[in-house]
């Protein structure tokens, strides 16, 4: 946390050598230093993204269900997720969740080394979290489909499992792609709130490098470009992705 | 909460107003002006709401002190009500925007056709339906925003979550204090959306 009484103003001029010289913790230049929050920036957005995706798509199915167990299940799984702010979740899944586990916490608090920790607390937390935001995206892909798809797949015979996976699945996926896009750069993003456990992730090597070099401006620039080339990144793969699994007859398609 | 609530209302009223304006200027047949409003909805969307509060409590007290000297008024809040303001109004911006685009061309002919100017057409024709259309979407919005106040953390300003998370930590009981806030937010924002749900339903047509 910097102290504005002492805020070094633009007046001073920018000076882009601070990423050349050796970063306080001996790991390399300043470069390298933001190197490591970039990676784990995408560390933990792409483990989040493989739980969020996976949990995400079960919990998308359950409500799509029919009977009543597993669409209440499910809406209420999205509505307690939703409904809690990200900050709060990680907090809960940092501090919360490895005291109330008996047995674990002490493993986990004893065993790991913090870094780990704080990887592993907000990997679950951001997957868990974008998990109902992915369902909702799973539901109304599975929805736009119309009753008839799931009619003619059970005509043919096959049964619940059957349907969804060959059949409604598929199809859902594709149309859902754009939106899972927009999803995952949300997950890229909401990453940022783990430097509040400590994660040295991006935005928090930033504000150490602030600190350490009173540097700020460069500091956050450069750090707020490296947002950007993830985001233009995953969009450009994200359009080929679309390009070769699109449908003729369905949206994007021909 | 006082904290908490002061945030989400300021960037709720700035975030709309300058979002109106931005989603206008957006689709304005002026060219600069729709990409420079283009520019600052990408911008503002692409880059983590952590880094736009870290960014603005490193602007927002240097321009300050250039301007006025030293500020009666706590940095920290003025530096999260800009931010939190400036940010909305890019997501309110495209909320908007949708919400204007969903305006038949007609409406627009039949303003113009009666001797109204463009700026009259939008003030009286089209944005009175755009806003009633998209309530339930600011409203939306204005829950998440409600939630991500609570990222004012980041640069040590203490609303309510802040709050009891320096309670607990104080007194040892992180574990409960935690939950209660968390049980805290699920109410509120479990019971706004079941509202902007039953809103929903009687706008619908």
């Amino acid at each position: 946390m910097h102290d504005p009484q002492i805020m070094p103003t633009l007046a001073a001029g920018l000076d882009w050598n601070i990423f050349f010289q050796p970063a306080f913790d001996g790991s390399g230049n300043y470069l390298r230093f933001l190197f490591v929050g970039f990676q784990w920036t995408l560390h933990v957005a792409i483990t989040g993204w493989i739980i969020a995706f996976v949990v995400g798509s079960i919990v998308g199915v359950f409500r799509t269900l029919p009977g009543r167990v597993l669409p209440a299940l499910g809406t209420a799984y999205v509505e307690v997720f939703r409904n809690i702010p990200l900050l709060v979740q990680l907090f809960l899944w940092y501090f919360v969740f490895p005291d109330i586990v008996p047995g674990f916490g002490t493993w986990f608090k004893q065993s790991l080394n913090p870094l780990i920790q704080q990887f592993v607390a907000g990997s679950l937390c951001l997957g868990f979290f974008t998990a109902a935001r992915v369902a909702e995206q799973v539901r109304s892909g599975i929805n736009s489909l119309g009753t008839g798809q799931r009619a003619a797949g059970l005509a043919l015979g096959f049964n619940i499992p059957q349907v969804y996976q060959l059949v409604l699945l598929p199809v859902a996926y594709r149309i859902i792609i754009p939106t899972l896009t927009s999803e995952f750069l949300n997950i890229v993003k909401n990453s940022a709130v783990t430097s509040t456990i400590g994660l040295v992730e991006l935005s928090r090597q930033s504000q150490q490098l602030g600190e350490f070099t009173a540097h700020w401006y460069e500091s956050f620039i450069a750090v707020t470009l490296l947002y950007g080339v993830i985001n233009i990144t995953v969009m450009i793969i994200s359009r080929f992705v679309e390009r070769f699994t699109r449908l003729p007859g369905y949206v994007g398609g021909k | 909460m006082v904290r908490t609530f002061q945030i989400t209302v300021t960037a709720i009223v700035v975030g709309i107003l300058l979002g109106t304006l931005i989603a206008v200027l957006r689709l304005s047949k002026n060219s600069i002006l729709s990409s420079l409003a283009a520019l600052y909805v990408n911008g503002f969307r692409s880059i983590p709401l952590v880094m736009v509060l870290l960014w603005f409590y490193l602007l927002v007290p240097s321009v300050i002190s250039k301007i006025v000297g030293q500020p009666n008024m706590d940095i920290r809040l003025l530096s999260a009500f800009v931010a939190f303001s400036l940010f909305e109004a890019s997501y309110y911006a495209e909320i908007i925007r949708a919400g204007i685009q969903s305006i038949s061309r007609g409406q627009v002919s039949a303003g113009l056709a009666l001797g109204m100017t463009g700026g009259q057409t939008m003030r009286l024709i089209v944005l009175p339906q755009a806003f009633r259309r998209m309530t339930p979407l600011l409203l939306t919005q204005a829950i998440i925003l409600f939630q991500d106040t609570s990222l004012v953390y980041v640069i040590g300003l203490a609303e309510f979550f802040g709050v009891a998370y320096n309670t607990g930590n104080r007194d040892g009981t992180l574990v409960e204090l935690l939950l209660f806030a968390g049980a805290v937010y699920l109410v509120i924002c479990l019971s706004a959306s079941t509202l902007v749900r039953i809103l929903q339903k009687r706008l619908a047509p």
